[in-house]
């Protein structure tokens, strides 16, 4: 039955209203979560808090197995779903930019949003700096045009470039999520009391 | 530990609640959940009304804007404006709504904007290099398992624990 929108079971013109709806529960979860605050978002470079592990690990099981299950039970036409496709160049490159801009500015897109949105100052700088950010790329976008489009691998699945099956590679990855999971708590107990408190 | 984040939720439990809606969001859209796209809509929004002649020329510009469609109509804005009223709730009933910098005590409130700007800007281009952020890129391609969203991730993450030496004193 699932997905509803791209299906029309659900009439596109309501589109703008879910969005806000999704993205209300979305900015509701992350910011009861913590995540409006970098020094406990940055925690998990230095090892004093990994929240952001462990929401972000847990999600995307959560999702990743539930999405295999509503495709095994017919519930939902995995055809129909938006795959990113894989650029391998742009996808290392801009991670790589990215990263170093998780640890200096102390968010992403969504955790910024959410910073804003409680009265954080950095949370508006740092949107403000994305735009900008932004305006560069475009700009300059004749010059990196061949990073952006090489290496293009199409809409491929991890599981398929590792040679494994998806129940089994989702397996895998629950394990090492647990196992991540543990050893973060272990390396928090170890840091955290020696910091001052946030 | 007796501190303010007490008063968050359990980040197993958000990590579950995350899940549920990344999938509801499939269920619904047949897509996952994003940010960074709204960031893209506004910069060509910007740029369109300034100069119409130079966003339509240009080669990255031009794919977002059609006659039909205002540029900052997408899918994503609406879902950001979503999570800015959400996140506002959620800090109003936790009474975590005030204008504050958040920084280290070691650092000044103005090293803390330097560094949030500047991390912003690389945020910002490297979204759009890399097709997406956290959200629209590494989370939820994790979820439909596709190989972009788990490179995306490890190179995000991965580039972040290489380079938190050198930025260790804007946090510990």
């Amino acid at each position: 039955m699932g997905p509803l929108i791209p299906q029309e079971i659900i009439d596109p013109q309501w589109n703008s209203v879910i969005a806000l709806l999704i993205g209300m529960a979305f900015g509701f979860i992350l910011e009861s979560s913590g995540f409006s605050s970098s020094r406990k978002l940055a925690g998990v470079f230095y090892g004093y808090d990994f929240v952001v592990l462990k929401v972000f690990f847990t999600a995307a099981i959560t999702a990743a197995l539930g999405l295999y299950y509503f495709d095994y039970a017919g519930w939902i036409d995995g055809d129909l779903l938006y795959i990113n496709p894989t650029y391998l160049t742009g996808a290392i490159a801009g991670g790589v930019v990215m990263g170093i801009g998780f640890v200096l500015g102390g968010f992403c897109p969504g955790t910024s949003t959410c910073a804003a949105a409680i009265g954080k100052i950095d949370g508006w700088v740092f949107w403000g700096g994305m735009l900008v950010g932004v305006f560069i790329f475009s700009e300059f976008f004749p010059l990196l045009q061949e990073a952006y489009t090489s290496n293009a691998l199409g809409p491929i699945r991890v599981y398929e470039s590792l040679g494994l099956n998806a129940s089994t590679f989702i397996m895998i990855l629950i394990v090492v999520a647990l196992a991540a999971f543990y050893v973060a708590s272990m390396i928090q107990k170890k840091i955290r009391p020696k910091r001052v408190e946030f | 530990m007796n501190d303010k984040s007490n008063k968050y939720i359990s980040p197993y439990l958000g990590g579950f609640l995350l899940g549920l809606l990344l999938l509801v969001t499939f269920f619904i859209t047949g897509r996952g959940l994003g940010a960074s796209g709204a960031t893209k809509s506004t910069v060509v929004t910007v740029v369109d009304a300034v100069s119409h002649s130079h966003a339509t020329e240009s080669a990255y510009y031009s794919k977002f804007i059609s006659d039909d469609k205002h540029p900052m109509n997408t899918w994503l804005t609406f879902e950001v404006l979503g999570i800015l009223a959400g996140a506002f709730l959620s800090g109003a009933l936790a009474g975590r709504v005030r204008f504050k910098t958040e920084h280290s005590p070691k650092i000044t409130s103005k090293t803390r904007l330097l560094a949030a700007a500047g991390g912003g800007i690389l945020f910002g281009f490297g979204s759009q290099l890399g097709r997406g952020c956290t959200s629209g890129a590494a989370l939820s391609g994790m979820a439909t398992l596709s190989t972009a969203g788990f490179v995306t991730m490890l190179a995000i993450f991965g580039t972040g624990f290489i380079v938190a030496y050198f930025f260790r004193k804007l946090w510990i």
